[in-house]
C-alpha cells in the first residue's frame, strides 16, 4: 500500500483554504450527535476538545493527571513562534516556512509546515484574546525573543513559563466547555486499548487510575493527544508519566509509527549527577541568546572557570558557526557538545558537560536585565544544582527531549486508522528530523485550535452517528485483553524493579540511538533490548493487585510499552542509511562531521506497520517532494 | 559537597479513604544530598517493592516546580521547609543525618484522600469552571497587537498568573479557604483589557463556587502566602475582595 498524505492540489499558499472549502461540512444541528473521545489535554488534546465542543459536538475527554492542567505541556519554558513580523526584521510566513523545513534536515511535508506558518498568528491572537500575559515592551505591544535555528526575532513568550500560560489559557477555554456541558471529564485515567471496529476507531479502553477498574468509551472518533516519547531514554525531560502506550496501542491496532528515531535531544539541560536522578531539568534554550558556550581549550583541564583566562577558553559554537554562533539548531549544538567531552573537555564532575557563561551579558546589558529575563530559570538551576549562575558559568548537557517522530499521519491528521486523528507531539507532522525552537507549542496549539476542527468535519461528514456502542464485540475483546494483559503483569514474583528495566533500556537506547549512531551499534542496541524484554517478562519485581491505585503497575504497562517501541526506534535508525538532523550515524558525515544526507534514496518518511510482539516490524514509504526550496546542505557557518 | 545522609521518615499510609490511617515508620540510608524529596521516596518505593511491600503512593509528575501534581506537608509545613520551592524541587541538602521527618497529605475539609499522600483536588478544577477564563470562542480574535497592554500591568497580570494549583494553600490555611488560589486567577484576568467584560460575573461565581465546594473563609491568616512555592501574593485577595464588592453594583 503505498502511503497517501491527501495533500490537497494548487498553489502551496492556497491548499488550506482550498482545502477548508472543499471539505464537507457538519450540519450544525448534527454536530451534537456525534461524540468525539479525545485524548490528553496538553496543548493539543485542551485545545481541540475546547474548539470542538465550542462547535457543538460531544466530547469525552481524559487526561492521566489529576487535573488537565497539569499535562506535560504545562512545562515548556522557552516560546512560541509565530510569523507576525510585529519586530520588522524581515520575517513572514514564507520564512517560517522555510525555517522549519531547513531546521528539520529537509525531512517534513512542504504543505503540512506551509500550514503551520499560515496558522502561527491566529495563534497569538487567540491566546491574547483568552488572557495569555505574554511578555509586552514598555509601549505595550508583544515582545519577542530570538530562538535557536532562527535569524528572526519571531517568539512570543511569558517570562520562563510560556508552556504553563498557554496551557492555561487552553484549560480555560476547556474548563468553560465543561461548565457548558460540551465537554465531559475524565481525569486520572490511561487509554489501555483502542477500539477498532469494522476497520474505524470505535473508542477505548482506559483504566481508572482510582479505581482500576477497566472502562468502555464509545465514539465517533478518536482524537489521540497523548505526547510524545522521550522517556524511552529514562533520564529526559519530559513529565515522569509521559508515554508511548496510547501510541503503541494504536501502532498494533494499526496506525502506523512514523520516523521514530528522530528524536530530540537538546543541548542546554542540567547534567546528570547520580545514578538514583530521576529525571533531568532543561533549561531554556532562549538562554543561548545572552549565555556563551564554552570549555576550555585543554584536555582534562580541571581549573575553576574563572581561573581559566579568556585566551584559553574555547567558545566553540561561535568560532565553528560564525553566522549563527552560540544560536546554531539544537542537534548541531548538542552534538557539539557531545564531541568536546568525549574529547575530554568536558567539565564539573562527571566531565559530562559544558559552560554556558552570562559574565558577558551581565556586564554588558547589567543583572537586572539578565534576571528579569531569565529569573526564574537561574533560580531552578541554583535550586538544583546548588551553584549560582549569576557568578558560576552554569553546567549543561544535552538530553532527550522530544520526539519529532510520532504516529504517522495525513494531511487531515488522520492516522491509518480512519477515525483515529493525532495532534500534538503524538504525530510525527511537521518538524522532519529536527524541531526547531518555539515550534511544539505553535505545532500543539495549530493542531487542536485550527486544523482539527475542520478535518475531523470532514471526516465525519459521511458517516453514520452512533455507529458503536460499548457492548459490541470488538469492545469485549478489547477489554479482555487489557484484563489478560495486567494478570500478566501483576502475576510477576522476580527481583527487578520497573525503574531498574527502564534505567537499563535507557543506557542502551542512549548509547546506540542517541546522538550518535552506527550500524554495529544499533544491531547490539537490538539484540540487548530483546534480552532485556525477556528478563522484563521473567524477573519483574510486582506488588499490588488490580484494584485501586496501583502505581507499580502503572509503571510496569508503561515500561514495557517503552521496551517494545524501541525496536521500532532501533529499526529505523537502522534502516535509515544516511544521517539528517537528529538522526546521526557516524558513517554518513561531510567533512565538517555535519550530518550528509541521501535525497536520492532517504527523502521520505518511514512507517512502520505492526507484525506482531515479537516479529520485526514492516517499513512503508511516504516520499517526499519539495517544489518550493530548494534541497540544500545545511549550514550555519 | 555531595554527602549522603541516614533519615528516619514517618509516612502517612492510607489504603483508602473510608479505612483509618496511620504514620508508618521507614529509614532510608545512603541518600545522596544532590537527590531531590522525591528521589529519596522513589528509593524508599524501590526497595518496599523489591521486598514485596506497598509502596508510598504520591502524585507528581513534571518535577521541576511547575505542574503542581506533588506536594506533602513536611514536619508540618506544606511543601517542606524551604520557601517557595515544592516539593520536587526541595533537595536532600537541606536536611541533616539523622532527622526525623514526618510526611503527610494535604488535609483539608474540600480534599478527599485517595491513598496514602494522594488527594482529590478537583474541587479546584471546578472554581475554574465557574468562571475562571474569558469567554472567547476559537477563531475572530483580533490582531494580538490591536489593543496595547502597559507592561506593568502586564507582569502584574503575570505575577498572579504564575499559581500552578497544588493545594499547598488550602492544606497550610486553618480554615481550609482557597482563597490565594482563587484570588490567583481572578486578579489575573481582572487586570487585562481581555478579562474586563465579564469581570463582575466571574468574580461572583467563582466565590459562590469556593463554598459550594466545602472550603473555608478567609481568616487573615496568611498562611497561605507563606506556602505557596510559587511566592504569589495575598495583595491577589485583597484585589478579588474589592472586585467582589463591585460585583455588587451595576
Ligand atoms: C521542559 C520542556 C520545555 C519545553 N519548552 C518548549 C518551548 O519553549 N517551546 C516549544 O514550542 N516547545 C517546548 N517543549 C515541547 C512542548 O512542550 C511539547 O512538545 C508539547 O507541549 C506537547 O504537547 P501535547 O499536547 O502534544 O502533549 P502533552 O502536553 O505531553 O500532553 C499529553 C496529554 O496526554 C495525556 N496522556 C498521555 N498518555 C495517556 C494515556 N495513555 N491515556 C490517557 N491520556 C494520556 C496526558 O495526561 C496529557 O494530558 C518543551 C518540552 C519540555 C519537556
Ligand atoms: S511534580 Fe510538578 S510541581 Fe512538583
Amino acid at each position: 500500500m503505498a502511503l497517501d498524505a491527501k495533500i490537497p492540489g494548487g498553489p502551496l499558499e492556497e491548499k488550506w483554504d482550498r482545502h477548508c472549502f472543499d471539505m464537507k461540512l457538519v450540519n450544525p444541528a448534527n454536530k451534537r450527535k456525534y461524540t468525539v473521545i479525545v485524548l490528553g489535554t496538553g496543548l493539543a488534546g485542551a485545545s481541540a476538545s475546547a474548539t470542538l465542543a465550542e462547535l457543538g459536538y460531544r466530547v469525552k475527554t481524559f487526561c492521566l493527571q489529576d487535573s488537565p492542567r497539569r499535562a506535560h505541556s504545562i512545562a515548556a519554558q522557552g516560546g512560541i513562534n509565530a510569523a507576525k513580523n510585529y519586530q520588522n526584521d524581515g520575517d513572514s510566513v514564507h520564512r517560517l516556512f522555510y525555517d522549519t523545513i531547513k531546521g528539520g534536515d529537509f525531512r517534513a511535508r512542504e504543505a503540512n509546515v506551509y500550514r503551520l506558518a499560515q496558522l502561527s498568528c491566529n495563534i497569538i491572537d487567540q491566546c491574547v484574546a483568552q488572557g495569555v500575559p505574554f511578555a509586552r515592551e514598555y509601549g505595550g505591544l508583544l515582545a519577542n525573543r530570538s530562538f535557536g535555528g532562527a535569524q528572526v526575532s519571531r517568539t512570543f513568550y511569558a517570562r520562563g513559563q510560556t508552556g504553563q500560560q498557554l496551557l492555561l489559557g487552553a484549560y480555560g477555554a476547556l474548563s468553560r466547555q465543561v461548565a457548558a456541558g460540551g465537554v465531559t471529564l475524565f481525569t486520572r485515567r490511561e487509554m489501555a486499548e483502542l477500539v477498532v471496529e469494522e476497520g474505524r476507531a470505535a473508542g477505548v479502553i482506559v483504566r481508572n487510575l482510582v479505581t482500576g477498574e477497566l472502562e468502555r468509551y464509545a465514539a465517533d472518533a478518536v482524537v489521540m493527544a497523548t505526547g510524545g516519547y522521550g522517556n524511552v531514554f529514562y533520564l529526559s525531560t519530559n513529565a515522569m508519566s509521559c508515554n508511548v502506550s496510547a501510541a503503541m496501542g494504536a501502532y498494533r491496532k494499526g496506525a502506523l509509527f512514523a520516523n521514530p528515531c528522530f528524536t530530540q535531544i537538546h543541548p542546554t539541560c542540567i547534567p546528570v549527577h547520580g545514578e538514583w536522578q530521576s529525571k533531568l531539568t532543561l533549561m531554556s534554550e532562549s538562554l543561548r541568546n545572552d549565555g556563551r558556550v564554552w570549555v576550555p581549550k585543554k584536555a582534562g583541564d580541571t581549573r575553576k572557570p574563572s581561573d581559566i583566562p579568556e585566551g584559553e577558553r574555547d567558545y566553540y559554537l561561535e568560532n565553528k558557526y560564525p553566522a549563527f554562533g552560540n544560536l546554531v539548531p539544537r542537534d548541531v549544538a548538542s552534538r557539539n557538545a557531545k564531541e568536546q567531552c568525549d574529547a575530554g573537555k568536558g567539565v564539573g564532575a562527571t566531565g559530562y558537560a559544558v559552560y554556558l557563561d552570562f559574565r558577558d551579558a551581565i556586564v554588558r546589558d547589567g543583572r537586572d536585565v539578565i534576571q528579569r529575563k531569565y529569573g526564574n530559570l537561574f533560580a531552578m538551576y541554583q535550586r538544583i544544582t546548588d551553584d549560582d549562575p549569576y557568578t558560576l558559568p552554569m553546567r549543561i548537557y544535552p538530553a532527550s527531549h522530544y520526539a519529532m517522530g510520532g504516529l504517522w499521519v495525513d494531511y487531515n491528521l488522520m492516522s491509518t486508522v480512519p477515525g483515529l486523528f493525532v495532534l500534538g507531539e503524538a504525530n510525527f507532522s511537521d518538524h522532519g528530523a529536527n524541531r526547531l525552537g518555539a515550534s511544539a507549542l505553535m505545532q500543539g496549539l495549530a493542531d487542536g485550535y485550527f486544523i482539527i476542527p475542520y478535518t475531523l468535519g470532514g471526516y465525519l461528514a459521511d458517516r453514520p452517528y452512533k455507529a458503536h456502542t460499548e457492548s459490541s464485540g470488538a469492545f469485549n475483546d478489547a477489554e479482555e485483553a487489557v484484563r489478560q494483559r495486567i494478570e500478566g503483569l501483576l502475576n510477576a514474583r522476580g527481583r527487578r524493579t520497573c525503574d531498574d528495566f527502564h534505567r537499563e533500556l535507557g543506557r542502551i537506547v542512549w548509547e546506540h540511538c542517541g546522538m550518535a549512531r552506527s550500524n554495529v551499534g544499533l544491531d547490539k542496541a537490538l539484540s540487548r533490548v530483546e534480552a532485556l524484554q525477556e528478563a522484563f517478562r521473567q524477573d519483574l519485581a510486582m506488588v499490588g493487585t488490580a484494584k485501586g491505585v496501583n502505581q507499580t503497575l502503572e509503571k510496569a504497562m508503561r515500561v514495557s510499552d517503552f521496551i517494545s517501541f524501541s525496536k521500532v526506534m532501533i529499526a529505523d535508525a537502522r534502516a535509515r542509511q544516511e544521517s539528517c538532523g537528529s538522526h546521526y550515524n557516524l558513517a554518513f558525515q561531510t567533512e565538517d562531521h555535519e550530518a550528509r544526507r541521501d535525497d536520492a534514496d532517504f527523502a521520505h518518511v518511514s512507517a512502520w506497520k505492526y507484525t506482531g510482539e515479537d516479529e520485526a516490524p514492516e517499513r512503508e514509504v511516504e516520499r517526499l517532494t519539495f517544489e518550493h526550496v530548494k534541497l540544500s546542505q545545511r549550514s550555519y557557518k | 559537597m555531595t554527602q549522603s545522609l541516614g533519615l528516619t521518615l514517618k509516612i502517612w499510609k492510607q489504603r483508602g479513604p473510608d479505612v483509618k490511617g496511620a504514620l508508618q515508620t521507614y529509614e532510608v540510608r545512603d541518600i545522596s544530598t544532590e537527590a531531590s524529596f522525591l528521589e529519596m521516596l522513589d528509593i524508599l518505593n524501590e526497595r518496599l517493592v523489591l521486598n514485596g511491600e506497598e509502596p508510598v503512593a504520591f502524585d507528581h509528575d513534571c518535577r521541576e516546580g511547575i505542574c503542581g501534581a506533588c506536594g506533602a506537608v513536611v514536619n508540618g509545613k506544606a511543601h517542606g521547609p524551604l520557601k517557595e520551592t515544592t516539593l520536587c524541587q526541595l533537595h536532600m541538602r537541606h536536611f541533616k543525618d539523622g532527622d526525623v521527618v514526618v510526611i503527610e497529605p494535604w488535609r483539608s475539609r474540600a480534599f478527599t484522600l485517595i491513598k496514602d499522600l494522594m488527594v482529590d483536588r478537583s474541587a479546584l478544577d471546578a472554581i475554574i469552571q465557574a468562571g475562571g477564563y474569558v469567554s472567547v470562542n476559537t477563531g475572530g480574535a483580533p490582531d494580538a497587537n490591536a489593543v496595547a497592554v502597559s507592561q506593568e500591568l502586564s507582569e502584574k497580570a503575570m505575577d498572579a498568573a504564575e499559581c500552578i494549583g497544588c493545594g499547598a494553600c488550602v492544606a497550610a490555611c486553618p480554615n481550609g479557604a482557597a482563597m490565594l488560589f482563587t484570588s490567583a486567577r481572578v486578579s489575573h484576568l481582572a487586570q487585562l483589557p481581555q478579562g474586563k467584560p465579564e469581570a463582575k460575573k466571574r468574580v461572583a461565581s467563582m466565590v459562590a463556587c469556593m463554598s459550594e465546594q466545602g472550603f473555608g473563609n478567609c481568616g487573615n491568616e496568611r498562611e497561605c502566602e507563606a506556602a505557596c512555592p510559587k511566592g504569589i501574593s495575598i495583595t491577589h485577595i485583597a484585589r478579588m475582595n474589592r472586585e467582589f464588592l463591585k460585583s455588587f453594583f451595576k
